[in-house]
């Protein structure tokens, strides 16, 4: 689904990703762990398109899978067949969905479009924007790009108090400004939320986990298992701690350190991360 | 009755105005507006025409009046209203005003509120997004009269620059000839928050819709509690689609 090849970047002119190199297959969850400093989040906004992540090398082929209207996504079956129109042509075609999306190619919300949800490490606070008005706005603008038909105002409140049930969160949250006064676990609560709502292929959490209570964890670690382990959709999780995989098994785990990935394994190689720390494991 | 001659730049009134525009409008009329003792009134003055457009509104409020007035300034050309507010005791006047501009345009609000007795209250709300080469001012003066006591006014004034060949000017002005008076004013000038713009182009609105949201928010103050305040809303929102 997501084949990185050899991806170098930079950040205000300082190489951080030097030549990283990651396969993601549909069905499947990577964990990425990795000391403070070592790029992760600069691999997640990378893949995002951040302006300023400035990319000096390699690829990214994202390879979504045909869509299939989903219980979350499509309030009905899709009428007729409107595929393949706006954006449509790019990201749903039996052919290129084949061969796969340059991913670099794309603007932030194309990428989006593609089926790419990012899982901000600091989700960023916007006043005077409500999270039920934005989110409508992008789900709809998502649909559009797709050739699918927008969802009216019933149908979007009624599939978000869903995915807010799901986490457990308040829908008068959601009402409320974009994360503006949110504490940091209700942040990465919402995010999930958002997740949820937008239906993504592919995730990238960037320490979704941290701020989260005890039982926020599980609530989360849950919600990303019940929108995300799908055999047409896959995660890349970034985290510190096991504690979060206690919850979302990872079929892989790496270490990226120095800008690249310095050693991979299964799900006990995070035991062993946290039992040795990385200077014994990835050395 | 003799027609005042055309302003100069010296005049600080006059000081950012499009002089050349102004002349072609040239003289002002001015609209006078009487609120009665004790009553209530609003205006909505919506200025979005082709051309040049100066107004000069002079309004007085009696004992206990109050006075609402709204203004979408975001005429194609030079766009000017000047305002005049007398505040007798106890009067209220709210002023919530959005300026938005494109291309070459010279927008302006220019104020002067005038508190004449004691306990009258004036707030003022200024927004405006400038895009290419506009100019937006905003000229504020609150006189505070001998024996105004408990004069409570406030401005808030913020513009938001979409490029960086547009301009802000903002000049809030104080004249205070009374005791315990409460006069606040801010002032900030700024720029669309990148990393908002991202958050949100990250969950799938294209960047025009993504700003537009946040430009939407910015100017919402201006037009909160307005009789009118969705039509207002509506019609700032469909043009700050044309400036994003
Ligand atoms: N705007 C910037 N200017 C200069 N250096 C930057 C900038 N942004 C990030 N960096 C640097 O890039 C490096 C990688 O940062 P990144 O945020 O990707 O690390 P991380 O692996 O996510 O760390 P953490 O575990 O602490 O979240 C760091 O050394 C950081 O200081
Ligand atoms: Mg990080």
């Amino acid at each position: 689904m997501l084949q990185i090849n050899n991806l170098s970047a930079t950040v205000a002119d300082k190489p951080i990703l030097k030549g990283l190199s990651l396969s993601i297959n549909a069905g499947e969850i990577h964990a990425i762990m990795g000391p403070n400093g070592a790029g992760k989040s600069t691999l997640a906004y990378t893949l995002g398109g951040r302006p300023g992540y400035e990319v000096t090398g390699g690829s990214v082929t994202f390879t979504p899978p045909t869509r299939h209207p989903r219980e979350g996504g499509d309030p009905s079956p899709a009428v007729g067949n409107t595929q393949g129109q706006e954006l449509g042509s790019r990201f749903r075609g039996n052919d290129e969905s084949v061969l796969g999306i340059d991913l670099l190619t794309l603007a932030p919300h194309e990428r989006a479009a593609a089926g790419l949800f990012l899982g901000f490490q600091y989700p960023v606070e916007i006043p005077g924007v409500s999270f039920v008005q934005f989110l409508r706005e992008a789900a709809n603008a998502q649909r559009t790009a797709r050739g699918e038909p927008p969802l009216s105002g019933a149908e979007f409140l009624k599939l978000a108090r869903e995915k807010a049930g799901l986490l457990k969160m308040d829908m008068d949250m959601l009402k409320r400004p974009v994360n503006v006064g949110f504490s940091g676990g209700e942040k990465k609560r919402a995010e999930m939320v958002q997740m949820g709502i937008l239906d993504p292929s592919f995730a990238v959490l960037d320490e979704t986990d941290s701020g989260l209570d005890i039982d926020a964890l599980r609530i989360v670690g849950e919600g990303i298992n019940a929108i995300m382990r799908k055999p047409d959709k896959a995660v890349l999780l970034i985290t510190h701690y096991q504690r979060l995989l206690d919850y979302v098994k990872p079929d892989f785990v790496h270490v990226l350190a120095g800008g690249r990935i310095v050693k991979s394994g299964g799900a006990e190689l995070a035991l062993q991360l946290e039992e040795e720390g990385y200077e014994a494991v990835a050395a | 009755m003799t027609v005042a001659a055309l302003p100069t730049r010296k005049d600080e009134a006059f000081r950012y105005a499009d002089l050349d525009a102004l002349a072609g409008v040239w003289p002002v009329a001015r609209e006078e507006i009487l609120v009665p003792s004790g009553q209530s009134t609003s205006l909505s003055v919506v200025e979005d025409s082709e051309g040049a457009v100066a107004r000069h509104l002079v309004i007085e409020l009696e004992a206990g009046a109050s006075f609402d007035l709204r203004i979408l300034n975001c005429g194609a050309a030079f766009g000017r209203i000047a305002v005049d507010a007398q505040l007798g005791e106890g009067a209220s006047f709210t002023l919530g005003a959005a300026q938005l501009g494109s291309g070459v345009q010279v927008l302006e609000i220019v104020t002067e509120v005038s508190h004449l007795a004691p306990n009258a209250v004036s707030r003022q709300t200024i927004r405006s997004v400038l895009a290419g080469q506009a100019t937006g001012t905003y000229l504020g003066k609150v006189a505070v009269a001998r024996g105004a006591l408990g004069t409570d006014s406030e401005q808030s004034v913020r513009a938001m620059l979409l490029s960086r060949t547009a301009t802000a000017n903002a000049k809030p002005e104080l004249e205070i000839y009374a005791d315990d008076v409460k006069c606040a004013h801010g002032c900030a000038v700024g720029e669309l928050d990148a990393q908002g713009l991202f958050y949100l182009e990250s969950r799938g609105l294209p960047p025009e819709l993504a700003k537009q949201l946040m430009l939407q928010a910015f100017i919402a103050e201006a037009f909160s509690g307005a009789a009118d305040e969705e039509r207002l809303q509506a019609l700032a929102l469909a043009r700050l689609g044309e400036l994003v």
